[in-house]
């Protein structure tokens, strides 16, 4: 199938720039690209700039004054950059914990067998319940709730710990539908194959089928993480003063909601690095399939 | 390449909105307004806004015939401007959005700063608002009589309040304050021992503890030189006929007198020491 070139997850590679591939027709595809980027970027500006408000909306959505000054904070209005780590601490603690019991979860949900019955409908009414219940609710009701019942230890952790808590339910009860689809994709006859080999059932799903599903399930993995990033913000119903919190508390102090651009810049900024990481990857693993159908 | 011109183009409508005339704000000199004849939202009828939930003894009652204090002033100015009275909702955070507003003015307990002036025109104050500081009877600043006493609590108040820049401002505390989308979790929170104090506008600490929260106490006030306004869209002129109204209404007592009424059992706490 591979006409040029030398070989061929090569040839599949999406050509890096003009020069390479057809000479001709790339030039023309720039030009045109370009020309088009320009007009579309050209109309979008020339609404923002020509519409009657315009003015308004400059002033109480980017006033460089009021970008500066929520980015970095005042004595009565917190920074906006420095509560942004705490959406990253959040993220990355629950990130982890998420990738684990997610995992523990679509496991129990395929062991086969009678006894097992009981494991797997708790995993199934897990999943169920946490992915039918709007995150905002299992953060009020863990976060105000657990508190309230007056329990050791439990009930006196950190608004943060049951926000973390909260995200920790309702995304590994996605992330594990996510490992599930990737363990069924596997098909039947490795398993099949590695018991023949004389693996156990353990072995066979531990050294064979998990290893080729969260391969294959990398990407829509790390597109629940995107959503998992934003999805911090809404931790600041129980009251820590992450970005967005800090952008509203600026908004409502100085009236601007220049906090929210910034805000929102800083969220876009760390999530392009993870799609494009993302992308890559889906590239990656398609290139190496259709290099494998081809061999 | 085609990346770098894609980029550009965005900084580029970024900029040219950034740059966009800088300051439609500050305080341009006061527009006349004729009361036989006032510029309203909705002809015949004066359209005055206030958050949802709102609560006592701001406004008591239904919300299509609001009483209690706040709503009473808006009553009385419509009353004496010889205009029936319609409410509507409008949410805080809403209010200082650019655009036209879609009432004449809201009243919602909203502090007047010149940071605020910025954006939205204000009547002149129609009540001085103090700090209150409410507390558990059994947390460790149960007994705090001054500002000093209170650095080492957690403590917690409601986005977007002048209370926060109490706190960060003149209490100071050692630990970051915890902030809520609204009172009632800022309440939760308190009775579940996640703070040890609320601090917001008296009126309302006093109300929390007589009605809503068991167990309480407020510790003490802290006046800031802090009065409500009403708030109007940036150079609406109606501002000129509601001030002439309320300057009325101060002159002649009417305004004490809805205080008294409405607000007298709220204001008796002692002042907090420095």
């Amino acid at each position: 199938m591979t006409t040029r070139g030398t070989g061929p997850a090569d040839a599949l590679e999406p050509s890096p720039g003009p020069g390479r591939g057809s000479k001709m027709l790339g030039g023309r595809a720039v030009l045109v690209s370009s020309v088009s980027t320009v007009l579309f970027f050209a109309v979008i500006a020339a609404i923002v700039v020509l519409a009657p408000g315009s003015e308004v909306v400059a002033e109480r959505f980017f006033n460089p004054f009021h970008l500066r000054q929520s980015f970095l904070g005042t004595e009565s209005e917190p920074s906006v950059a420095a509560a942004f780590l705490l959406n990253v601490y959040i993220f990355a603690i629950s990130e982890v914990l998420i990738l684990i019991l997610a995992l523990v979860i679509a496991v129990v949900r395929g062991i086969p067998g009678p006894v097992f019955f009981p494991f797997r409908m708790v995993a199934i009414a897990y999943t169920d319940l946490f992915r039918g219940i709007p995150l905002i609710l299992v953060l009020y009701i863990i976060g105000f709730g657990v508190p309230g019942l007056g329990l050791e230890y439990f009930s006196y952790l950190s608004d943060v710990t049951y926000g973390i808590i909260a995200l920790v339910l309702v995304y590994s009860a996605y992330v594990a539908e996510v490992y599930r689809a990737g363990i069924e994709s596997v098909h039947e006859s490795q398993n099949a194959a590695a018991r023949s080999l004389g693996l156990s059932r353990w072995q066979s799903l531990r050294f064979v089928v998990l290893p080729q599903a969260v391969r294959r399930v990398i990407p829509p993995l790390l597109n629940d993480f995107i959503g998992l990033q934003k999805d911090t913000a809404l931790v600041s119903v129980l009251g820590s003063i992450e970005a967005a919190r800090a952008a509203q508390i600026y908004g409502a102090s100085q009236f601007n909601y220049a906090s929210y651009v910034v805000a929102a810049l800083l969220f876009v900024l760390i999530t392009i690095p993870l799609a494009r990481f993302t992308d890559r990857l889906i590239a990656r693993d398609k290139r190496r399939r259709q290099a494998g159908a081809a061999a | 390449m085609k990346r770098t011109v894609l980029i550009g183009f965005l900084v580029a409508t970024l900029l040219l909105a950034g740059c966009g005339q800088q300051g439609s704000g500050g305080s341009e000199p006061e527009k006349s307004c004729d009361l036989k004849n006032p510029p309203l939202f909705e002809e015949g009828v004066l359209t005055v806004a206030t958050d949802k939930p709102a609560y006592p003894p701001w406004f008591e009652g239904d919300p299509e015939n609001y009483s209690g204090y706040e709503g009473e002033v808006a009553n009385e100015v419509a009353k004496r401007m010889d205009l029936p009275i319609e409410w509507v909702v409008e949410p805080f955070n809403k209010s200082y959005a650019p655009g036209a507003k879609d009432y004449d003015f809201d009243i919602n307990q909203i502090t007047i700063t010149p940071e605020r002036e910025q954006a939205v025109d204000f009547s002149e104050g129609y009540f001085n608002n103090t700090q209150g500081v409410l507390v558990l009877k059994d947390s460790p600043v149960a007994d705090a009589q001054s500002i000093s006493d209170l650095k080492d609590a957690k403590l917690g108040a409601q986005v977007g309040t002048t209370s926060l820049d109490f706190i960060n401002e003149t209490i100071q505390p050692n630990e970051e304050p915890k902030v809520y989308d609204t009172t009632n979790d800022a309440k939760s929170a308190l009775e579940s021992g996640q703070i040890d104090a609320i601090v917001t506008d008296l009126v309302t600490t006093v109300y929390l503890r007589d009605f809503e929260i068991k167990n309480t106490e407020v510790v003490g006030q802290y006046p800031r030189n802090e009065q409500f306004g009403m708030l109007f869209e940036q150079g609406n002129p109606l501002v000129g006929c509601v001030n002439q109204v309320l300057g009325e209404m101060k002159e002649d007592g009417t305004l004490k007198d809805l205080e008294e009424e409405y607000l007298q059992q709220y204001l008796s706490v002692p002042t907090l020491k420095e």
